[in-house]
């Protein structure tokens, strides 16, 4: 009982200081627009063409780093893998999905698909993009594995494609090095503003960051249920 | 009640609510639980930071009618790295927690004595 009170003691005291800190050094709502973020805001469409700010932010202005967060993804993937080789759960008998779950879910799993390649495709548009994308695509899978017995992925396919959407990634990347001599710059032509084919590359890198993300969680979440 | 104390306040509360579970659990889940909920309260805060008052979405949806007033994009982009990250984390955590009981048959922390695996 004291430990806790003790442990709630410190948690709001760092609350308090955080508190106290954030309020007087970051005033809310009351930052000027200034620096880089106003460079983005307003040379960013006139530059990049994608009318989604935070996009062509991700993607362009900070593409390496976004390479990296894939990378970083992937290496948990790995590792994951690596962690729970050789694990294997005793069979229990689990009670039999029912029929309602089995036939809304086989009916819903194309449209969750297609919602997932709708957000990745319009990603330089509206909100979205890549990484939300994946996820929504792994939780269509999820699904699956919850209410179909029978489901099961091919792994060899799912690493295949993180696989090949990774060393695309990279070669989009090393086309702008080649043409536009910068990593990751954007080589194709911009287009008009609001249309989906617009924005130079930024509409390539999302779709394969919506392959990579979503076969990557996908086979995160096979690894923890097989495991 | 300004806006600053309820984004803020929301933000923190859910740091200090995932402090207070880090430290005070015993069972692994709840330790990357309350580590998540203090994840998603630095994420929220860091967004917090980016509001400008009266700025709405940097996305501009009628292109030549450029509206000025919009957040700050900046730390809305580096959330969407963190957020990825922070699920690779969880991702690892829980993996780790399973070896954990796998080998110990526990998760308990108390219970887990030996400092060598």
């Amino acid at each position: 009982m004291i430990r806790r009170l003790i442990a709630l003691l410190v948690s709001l005291y760092l609350g308090y200081i955080l508190y106290s800190f954030v309020y007087v050094h970051f005033p809310f709502g009351e930052r000027p627009l200034r620096g880089v973020a106003a460079h983005y805001v307003e040379n960013g469409i006139k530059e990049e063409g994608a009318t989604n700010i935070v996009t062509s932010i991700v993607t362009l202005y900070r593409g390496f780093d976004t390479l990296g967060e894939v990378t970083v993804l992937f290496l948990a993937a790995t590792g994951l893998g690596l962690i729970l080789a050789g694990m294997k759960r005793e069979e229990e008998e689990k009670p039999e999905p029912t029929l309602i779950m089995e036939t809304v879910t086989k009916h819903l799993f194309p449209l969750v698909l297609l919602f997932g390649s709708y957000i990745f495709i319009h990603g330089h548009l509206t909100p979205g993009g890549g990484f939300p994308a994946g996820v929504v695509i792994a939780t269509g899978y999820f699904m699956m594995f919850i209410a179909q017995r029978s489901f099961t992925p091919s792994e060899y396919l799912l690493s295949a494609t993180e696989s090949f959407a990774g060393t695309l990634y990279v070669i989009v990347g090393l086309l702008g090095l080649a043409l536009a001599f910068s990593f990751l710059d954007n080589v194709m032509p911009l287009g008009i503003p609001n249309r989906v084919f617009s924005a130079g590359i930024i509409p390539v890198i999302y779709i394969i960051i919506g392959f990579k993300v979503g076969s990557e969680m996908t086979g995160i979440l096979l690894h923890l249920k097989e495991a | 009640m300004d806006a600053g104390l309820i984004f803020y306040g929301s933000a923190i509360f859910l740091m200090v609510m995932g402090v207070f579970i880090a430290i005070t659990g015993r069972h692994l889940i709840k330790i990357l639980l309350g580590i998540d909920v203090f994840d998603t309260g630095l994420n929220l805060l860091i967004v917090s930071f980016g509001y400008i008052n009266g700025g709405t979405a940097p996305i501009f949806s009628k292109y030549p009618n450029i509206f000025k007033n919009v957040v700050d994009p900046v730390p809305q982009a580096l959330v969407l790295t963190a957020i990825v990250i922070g699920v690779a984390e969880m991702a690892m955590g829980l993996a780790i927690v399973m070896q954990i009981k796998e080998k110990f048959g526990t998760c308990n922390i108390a219970k887990l004595k030996e400092l060598k695996w």
